[in-house]
């Protein structure tokens, strides 16, 4: 019986970051595409099965909390890593900074004077009518000018220098805890592989998003800033992250209900009695951030903490209305803004998008429907949105009446030939779809962590790689020179 | 270390010691049922235990009339008793989770792993005589975490925090199977020390694992004012009030070195175990068993809610 794990069961069919077209292989993985060849297939079971119970020891799970359901859900983790070249992360790194430094000056920008609208470059009405835009942060300055300190850049790829911005994760970006989980289990499955290559470590992220939440201190804190991080709790999927980054920075994990606002200042009820807070890494969205200012009926949030924040006695981090630079319908302007704000090209590019609103670009949708794929702007999580290769012809008429009858509720954007990158299936090593977050930390100056976090659409042929829908994990590495 | 955390520490304790106490009461039940009416009239033995477990006005509220199937399932298995062994796993593991960080990962795992077997497990599974396995099972889970506990958590607020927990509570149930056993057991025409009720002073014993340790001490068959005795004042007895008190005073001190807060619940603890340690059995039963058990309870309730307040549980 042959136990090859053999690679030649699938040929890719996309861009591979692995495998080129000749069947030769991509030199960043050439060492990893040897020892693949030397893997037969109950090796690689019996990996991923330790592999699973690490991830089931250190606890890295979502929950799927009910009453009756106690088991954590594990994402699926691929074995095989993701590997980018010293080059090309010199690239996405230049790309990425140049982005957030443009949406944090956009944010500053449109919280203040709006210049871009005075401009003529943004429409004025997709700024201020806009849900995301939140007209209590207006004429705010925050720390360093800084909004949206964490982020998640989605990255996907075409061809070998074909990269593009699929979405820009300002809010509450979450999944680093994967990142970091990912390589320490890589370094416990497969030692030898880490001696053959130089792969950049990630595991100093906790460090440096301490760092980062320090450096945006209220200015009048004196001493060491104390730092907490605000989970809404146990039963939220993401709790383990929280707990997680808590621990890893050594600062309390705290809910709203440990958190009060007395003479101007911020506590958390402790043991020895109230401790001042200077900064909170808020994993709760903005409208429970405080009941007195945003949503009333929130128990998630802390009574007054806004009105500190406006005063500069607290740090909240991500800035509350951060929303408003990664909505769907600003994202098809982002190389508009980082042109205005930092006189450059864009590095990094957006995926083309046309703007259903815009009458010309609306006729160039209509007419190419079945090929593109077209989203609500406000929309998340794929509702209301059109695959139009999957769509039968009653879906695309449908849709078109739709797009017509409210046109700039729409974007649209052409599927996406994403890279696939080799994966471990039942039947052998195959080609799976793949995109990239990586994080980016931004506070008196800009911190990339090399690397972040590769999803993968385990399902054969399948570009979804929500882990909500059959997508994995993989450790993502980024090589030295 | 926050208020909440410290909070959650010592409830998640709690409920893993009232999850084992909650078994053991079940298991008093289920033997006094099996054994022959000796005589006493009516038996109520499962009132009774409802009764011990705090447990009897929720259950009426639910069920007209009690039965053994009815007991047990409110007992062990039912969400709309707080203090259910379902009921107080689920609270404890919840109170874990909230604190992970402040666990040990051996904590974490006994938490976990329990919650986990404990909702594969079918009431309709403990039918046909399984409830004493099922009961042993609550029993060494609890020693697991307990053991996860001791052994691996660091000695600072957290720890101390945890036994404060456990020993509240342990002091409770206790003094409560004690009370049970007065007022509900005894026959009305009895008087306190009487010989006819020996049989069911074992099965308190039996449960507090208790009746051949009981021997040990007192070398001699069971007596109703020694059984009181080794279960309110032998400090050798790991369930007895003087113990647990002996344990909340120097935990409350522990803390208090820590953190220089805590000076009421320390008094207090201290005042109570001071009397435990100059107490005899002659006051106790002059004054009436059930008036000390029903003083000790109130204070002993009274110590927990100023731990509460003066480490700012919430």
């Amino acid at each position: 019986m042959n136990t090859k794990h053999s690679s030649g069961t699938e040929k890719p069919a996309f861009f591979d970051e692995m495998i080129l077209p000749d069947g030769t292989n991509r030199p960043p993985y050439a060492e990893v595409a040897r020892w693949l060849e030397s893997q037969t297939r109950p090796m690689i079971q019996r990996k991923q099965q330790e592999a699973a119970s690490i991830f089931r020891r250190l606890g890295i799970t979502f929950a799927v909390y009910g009453r009756e359901e106690a088991n954590e859900r594990l994402i699926p983790f691929d074995l095989i890593p993701r590997i980018i070249s010293a080059s090309e992360w010199r690239f996405l790194e230049r790309g990425i900074e140049q982005r957030v430094r443009a949406l944090n000056a956009f944010l500053h920008d449109i919280y203040h004077r709006q210049e871009i609208v005075r401009a003529g470059r943004v429409p004025e009405s997709l700024i201020n009518d806009n849900e995301a835009f939140l007209p209590e942060m207006v004429g705010f300055d925050p720390p360093h000018g800084v909004y949206s300190h964490i982020i998640g850049t989605d990255i996907v790829r075409t061809g070998e220098n074909q990269f593009f911005v699929l979405e820009d994760n300002l809010r509450t970006p979450s999944g680093v805890s994967y990142m970091i989980e990912n390589r320490e289990a890589m370094m416990h499955l497969f030692p030898d592989l880490f001696s053959k290559h130089r792969v950049r470590p990630v595991e100093r992220y906790p460090e440096m998003l301490r760092q980062t939440l320090e450096s945006v201190a209220p200015s009048g804190c004196d001493g060491d800033p104390v730092i907490a991080v605000l989970t809404p709790g146990i039963f939220n999927s993401a709790y383990f992250e929280h707990a997680f980054l808590a621990d890893q920075m050594g600062v309390e994990l705290v809910q709203g209900s440990d958190l009060f606002v007395e003479n101007g200042a911020l506590y958390m009820r402790t043991i020895r009695g109230k401790n001042r807070v200077d900064v909170i890494y808020r994993r709760v969205d903005d409208a429970y951030l405080d009941p007195l200012a945003f949503d009333p009926t929130s128990m998630l949030g802390v009574p007054g903490l806004f009105d500190l924040y406006r005063a500069g006695r607290v740090t909240i981090v991500n800035a509350p209305g951060t929303g408003i630079a990664d909505d769907k319908a600003i994202y098809a302007y982002v190389p508009e803004i980082i042109e205005f704000y930092t006189g450059e090209k864009p590095i990094l590019n957006n995926v083309p998008t046309w703007r259903c609103g815009v009458a010309e670009e609306l006729a160039y949708v209509l007419d190419h429907l079945p090929e593109l794929v077209v989203k609500e702007v406000h929309g998340s999580g794929g509702y209301g949105m059109l695959v139009g290769p999957a769509a039968s012809k009653k879906e695309l008429a449908d849709f078109a009446a739709r797009l017509k009858a409210r046109p700039s509720n729409y974007i649209a954007q052409p599927t996406l030939a994403l890279s696939t990158c080799p994966a471990a299936t039942v039947t052998g090593f195959a080609p799976r779809h793949v995109d990239l977050r990586p994080y980016v930390l931004v506070g008196d100056r800009v911190r990339i962590t090399p690397g972040g976090l590769t999803r993968v659409a385990l399902k054969k042929g399948s570009l979804v790689v929500n882990s909500s829908q059959g997508g994995g994990t993989k450790d993502t590495w980024v090589l030295e020179d | 270390m926050l208020g909440r955390t410290a909070a959650s520490l010592f409830w998640m304790s709690r409920y893993i010691e009232r999850a084992e106490n909650i078994a053991r009461l079940t298991e008093v039940g289920y033997r006094i049922s099996l054994t022959p009416d000796v005589g006493f009239g009516h038996r109520e033995d499962w009132k009774s235990t409802l009764i011990a477990a705090a447990c009897l006005d929720g259950f009426m509220a639910k069920y007209e009339t009690i039965s053994a199937e009815k007991v047990q399932q409110w007992l062990l298995f039912d969400r709309d008793n707080p203090a259910s062994v379902r009921s107080c796993l689920e609270t404890a593991r919840n109170n874990g989770r909230a604190v992970r960080t402040a666990l040990t990962r051996e904590m974490w795992e006994a938490l976990n792993s329990t919650w986990i077997e404990f909702s594969a497990i079918k009431p309709a599974d403990l039918a046909a005589g399984r409830l004493p396995e099922f009961l042993d099972w609550v029993r060494m889970r609890s020693n697991l975490f307990r053991g996860s506990l001791l052994g691996t958590l660091l000695r600072d607020e957290g720890y101390y925090f945890s036994q404060l927990g456990a020993f509240v509570e342990r002091a409770d149930n206790t003094a409560r199977i004690l009370d049970v056993k007065y007022y509900v057991l005894l026959p009305s025409n009895e008087t306190v020390g009487g010989e006819l009720d020996a049989y069911q002073w074992e099965t308190i014993l039996r449960s507090v694992s208790a009746h051949r340790s009981y021997r040990h001490v007192y070398k001699d068959r069971y007596r109703p004012w020694n059984v009181a005795e080794f279960l309110i004042l032998r400090h050798e007895m790991p369930r007895s009030l003087r113990f647990c008190y002996n344990w909340v005073d120097r935990s409350l001190e522990g803390l208090h070195a820590l953190t220089g807060n805590g000076t009421a619940g320390c008094e207090q603890a201290a005042r109570l175990h001071g009397e435990l340690r100059q107490a005899g059995m002659d006051d106790i039963f002059q004054s009436g068993l059930h008036e000390f058990l029903f003083d000790f309870m109130a204070r002993n309730n009274a110590v927990s809610a100023t731990i509460a307040r003066d480490f700012h549980f919430n």
